[in-house]
């Protein structure tokens, strides 16, 4: 089963979630899709064990042989490449790696280069499997790194993904294909804005979700008025508390200090199966 | 004409809250929510929409069934498995490259443009204000971040306005590169967590990439004082300019369940007067005159 912790907003407490959640049933793979600020591991304390780099294919023109006809320049809908009759520009960080540009090349002049976009990591720590990506500093595109953590999913484990926030690409790769999304929120209106975004994508995507409600008791009702009015379920609360906020600071996952909670992320994950009817 | 933008690497660490304050307390600036795919400014600045503009930034590829042979060379050569088995496209995987356009032996493929978003320019009760939505799920935020950041320029040249406040996304990718480069200063806001600090020296990377001047503000500092001292400490040894520290103060959310800026809400409280001494200290740097 795959799980997926998205929300909108940023700074809910999306991988609090996974990694109480994590800790607290067996079998599990966490991977952090979170590649621009992975923090799951900074929670995990986790040993790394293998290191690999993340290439982009990105197009090479051989000058000697290209005649400069353009067609490449044409064709790219990314602007990745410019062609002037003295020279040809490639700008590698606007790139998608569609490989178009080779096959429309007349004289097939253009083969294809690794550039370098950032590093994965698998680790683990505490009986539980870590991957996690890193997208190097200044380069635009992290789906391809997002794609590249996906690919470590085992389908025998748990899998839980940790998403990045916002709505758009690096979120939609890495809910896609999941069975369930647990939206984490905050009852306050930046919350409830952002949540319902997010609905509204994951409803596109024919999803099912249910949402946890976190800093409970901040801000008002209306998150709680708008899952009620759309039938989503609140799978769980967690309350504003100085000492979960003070725990998360230092980077200790509440859960291994407050023992309760460990029987609550249980539950959140047993609901979740239930509803997923796996 | 100066533009600053706020950034945070991590999300939820008070960016909005801040922009919004300093829109209240400049005079004549340009605001520009470019997090265009989950923008919250607005609530809190409620704009009045006078234009809005069609934003199309990718394209999508759409096959003729009546014309498919179904040879399955474009899944063939797709690579990001956009075509289904039974040969239509998956609008969430398609990214509009148009490969699949070209490897078509019966010509049935072709792209469309889609509508991806809006870009607004609006009047609130502090000036005038560009903002955006993308359409949920849609890709190109960073394109539409410079669609923002375009349109703040022209209105900031037209009311001769001297500086726009850039409310930047959180991360480090596309939208928020769209959202740094060429400006003058960038505010880090951070908080004083293992995560904060960790995204927080991130973002500062990426500050020094683009080259952007970097200041640092401390947002709700009291919440780990160990962990807002090792950052100011950080701040210090790499002559990184300290721009000051909020506390943590719950009519901050207050403020915000009201719809308005913590300025308006709480104006005596520690938190106004320590943004106001962030905004002295940004005024002052980037060289605007007296606030």
């Amino acid at each position: 089963m795959i799980i997926s912790i998205a929300s909108g907003k940023g700074g809910t407490g999306k991988t609090s979630v996974a990694v109480n959640m994590a800790l607290s049933i067996r079998n599990v793979q966490l991977l952090d899709c979170d590649v621009e600020e992975p923090n799951a591991h900074l929670l995990l304390h986790s040993k790394i064990s293998r290191i690999e780099t993340v290439y982009v294919s990105v197009p090479f023109v051989n000058e000697k042989l290209c005649d400069h006809c353009g067609k490449c320049s044409k064709f790219c809908q990314y602007n990745a490449i410019f062609v002037s009759p003295e020279n040809v520009l490639i700008f590698p960080e606007l790139c998608h790696s569609c490989g178009g540009c080779t096959l429309v090349c007349p004289k097939k002049t253009i083969t294809e280069d690794k550039h370098e976009i950032g590093t994965l990591k698998l680790a683990s720590a505490d009986n539980l499997e870590l991957v996690y990506g890193e997208l190097e500093v200044g380069e635009p595109m992290a789906v391809p790194v997002i794609r590249e953590v996906k690919k470590h999913i085992d389908n025998s484990r748990n899998v839980i993904l940790d998403s990045p926030p916002g709505t758009s690409c690096p979120v939609i790769e890495t809910v896609k294909g999941s069975d369930f999304c647990i939206l984490v929120t905050e009852p306050t209106p930046f919350g409830l804005h952002d949540l319902k975004i997010t609905v509204q994508v994951l409803e596109d995507m024919e999803i099912p979700l249910g949402v946890v409600v976190n800093r409970a008791g901040i801000g008002d009702k209306k998150v709680y008025e708008y899952c009620k009015e759309k039938d989503i379920s609140i799978l769980l609360e967690i309350p504003y508390q100085r000492k979960i906020a003070e725990l998360y600071s230092t980077g200790v996952p509440f859960s291994s200090e407050i023992p309760e909670w460990k029987e609550k992320f249980q539950m959140l994950f047993d609901e979740t199966r239930r509803l997923v009817g796996k | 004409m100066k533009q600053i933008t706020v950034l945070s690497g991590k999300g939820g660490t008070g960016k909005t809250t801040i922009t919004a304050s300093f829109a209240v307390l400049a005079k004549n600036a340009v605001v520009a929510d470019c997090d265009v795919d989950a923008p919250d400014l607005h609530m809190l600045l409620h704009p009045r929409i006078v234009k809005t503009q069609e934003f199309r930034g990718s394209k999508l590829a759409v096959i003729d069934g009546s014309k498919c042979a179904k040879c399955g060379l474009c899944r063939e050569k797709c690579r990001f498995d956009a075509i289904t088995e039974s040969f239509t496209i998956d609008p969430f995987s398609c990214k509009g490259c148009g490969v699949c356009t070209i490897v078509c032996p019966a010509n049935a493929i072709t792209l469309k443009e889609r509508i991806s978003g809006h870009a607004y320019i609006s009047k609130t009760r502090y000036g005038v204000m560009a903002h955006a939505m993308l359409s949920p799920g849609e890709a190109n935020s960073g394109k539409l971040v410079t669609l923002v950041r375009q349109n703040a320029k022209v209105l900031a040249e037209k009311k001769n306005s001297n500086l726009i406040i850039i409310d930047g996304p959180s991360g480090i990718g596309c939208p928020v590169i769209a959202s740094v480069t060429g400006v003058d200063a960038g505010l880090v806001v951070i908080e004083p967590t293992m995560s904060g600090i960790h995204d927080f020296e991130r973002a500062l990377q990426l500050l020094k990439h683009f080259n952007v001047p970097p200041f640092v503000c401390v947002n709700m500092y009291d919440v780990n004082i160990n962990n807002t001292e090792k950052i100011l400490g950080f701040c210090k040894e790499n002559g990184i300019q300290i721009a000051g520290r909020i506390s943590f103060n719950p009519k901050v959310t207050e403020a915000m369940v009201n719809g308005k800026t913590i300025v308006e809400y709480s104006p005596e409280c520690d938190v106004v007067k320590e943004i106001g001494n962030i905004w002295k200290k940004l005024y002052s740097s980037l060289k605007l005159g007296s606030t």
